[in-house]
């Protein structure tokens, strides 16, 4: 009874999870089989993108270390560059504490596997009651993880062979987040600290450009909130 | 490069991503309370950084040059549309990214 039992409860989630993945699915085979394809092109076997994507587990990053790789040996600085390009994360950590809590062996896979997708996915969906938030929010990670591992790894192994008209393929992932920024926006009662991070962070790029704009927003978003801690919380936007 | 130095170049990256992921965690262990600041930044601090993470999709859209960021700003008003219609998120992400598909492979 109790095996039966455990067992649907995995199922249950798996299957509450599986829907709000299709899009990283997309998205995810697409750039992965592109990362792949760019690490075949560069003369790497596919073992490279395969094991990267299993250990790394964040897109951009995975992109940008392929230059690394060709370049001069510099450890300290493909370090820095990782802090800098991933320190995004760090938003994502301090909203999951509570969500994380509980969440028993799970929560060091939950933590490794938090990259923008999963945190967006986890953060946002509305759990079903009867499904297990841990178990839910684990196999989103698990998903998701799998789709980029096997996108990458494919993309390295078959990359010379594919040719089909994907161009533009890449914008799923850029519908997802304005749907997802739609669904915070209306699960919020107030809008304040959305349209500031939609108004900051478009100054910070025109102001710093594509490649460097990402650490001043972060910056300037969180110092605006913690000014305005004190009206925020009296204007109900922490409710 | 060698191998060793590449071997050591991708345990950087690992070591970075994982700090970053990591950091809040061992910061405010679970057992403790966390700090009222941090809390209230855990509340605010989504909505905010889902606009970032839109306008990240978007950097190197250049609307000064090709095709003036026209297809991005249609899809992504298909998207709002959609989504505002009938709510379901397969449907708004599947629609605006159709949408884009066609803008960019046969108009732009």
């Amino acid at each position: 009874m109790q095996v039966a039992k455990t067992k649907t409860k995995y199922l249950r989630a798996l299957k509450a999870a599986f829907p709000h993945t299709i899009p990283i699915f997309a998205g995810f085979w697409f750039l992965g089989l592109t990362y792949g394809i760019y690490m075949n092109a560069s003369g790497f076997s596919f073992w490279y993108p395969m094991l990267m994507s299993l250990t790394i587990f964040a897109g951009s990053v995975e992109f940008v270390a392929v230059n690394m790789l060709l370049g001069s040996f510099n450890p300290l600085q493909a370090l820095a560059m990782t802090l800098m390009l991933n320190a995004r994360h760090l938003f994502y950590g301090i909203s999951m504490l509570d969500k994380y809590k509980g969440t028993g062996w799970k929560k060091i896979y939950l933590i490794f596997g938090m990259c923008d997708e999963s945190f967006s996915i986890n953060y946002t969906a509305n759990i079903p009651k009867d499904v297990d938030n841990g178990w839910f929010m684990f196999f989103v990670t698990l998903l998701n993880h799998f789709y980029w591992f096997s996108g990458a790894t494919l993309g390295g192994i078959f990359g010379s062979f594919i040719h089909f008209n994907t161009e533009g393929l890449d914008f799923v992932m850029t519908a997802m987040f304005v749907v997802i920024y739609m669904e915070q926006w209306f699960k919020d009662k107030r809008h304040a600290s959305a349209l500031l991070g939609l108004g900051i962070s478009l100054l910070c790029l025109i102001a710093f450009g594509a490649d460097n704009f990402i650490i001043p927003a972060m910056i300037a978003i969180l110092g605006v909130l913690t000014l305005l801690k004190k009206p925020m919380e009296k204007g109900g936007e922490t409710e | 490069m060698t191998f060793t130095q590449q071997v050591i170049t991708i345990l950087m990256v690992v070591v970075g991503t994982m700090a970053t992921r990591f950091l809040p965690f061992l910061l405010f262990p679970a057992g403790k309370s966390t700090p009222k600041y941090i809390q209230y930044l855990g509340k605010v601090l989504p909505a905010a950084v889902f606009g970032l993470l839109v306008i990240y999709c978007l950097k190197d859209v250049s609307i000064f040059s090709g095709s003036h960021g026209l297809p991005e700003l249609i899809a992504i008003v298909v998207v709002i549309a959609l989504h505002c219609w009938k709510r379901q998120m397969m449907l708004s992400i599947a629609g605006g990214a159709v949408c884009y598909m066609l803008l960019v492979q046969l108009l732009f």
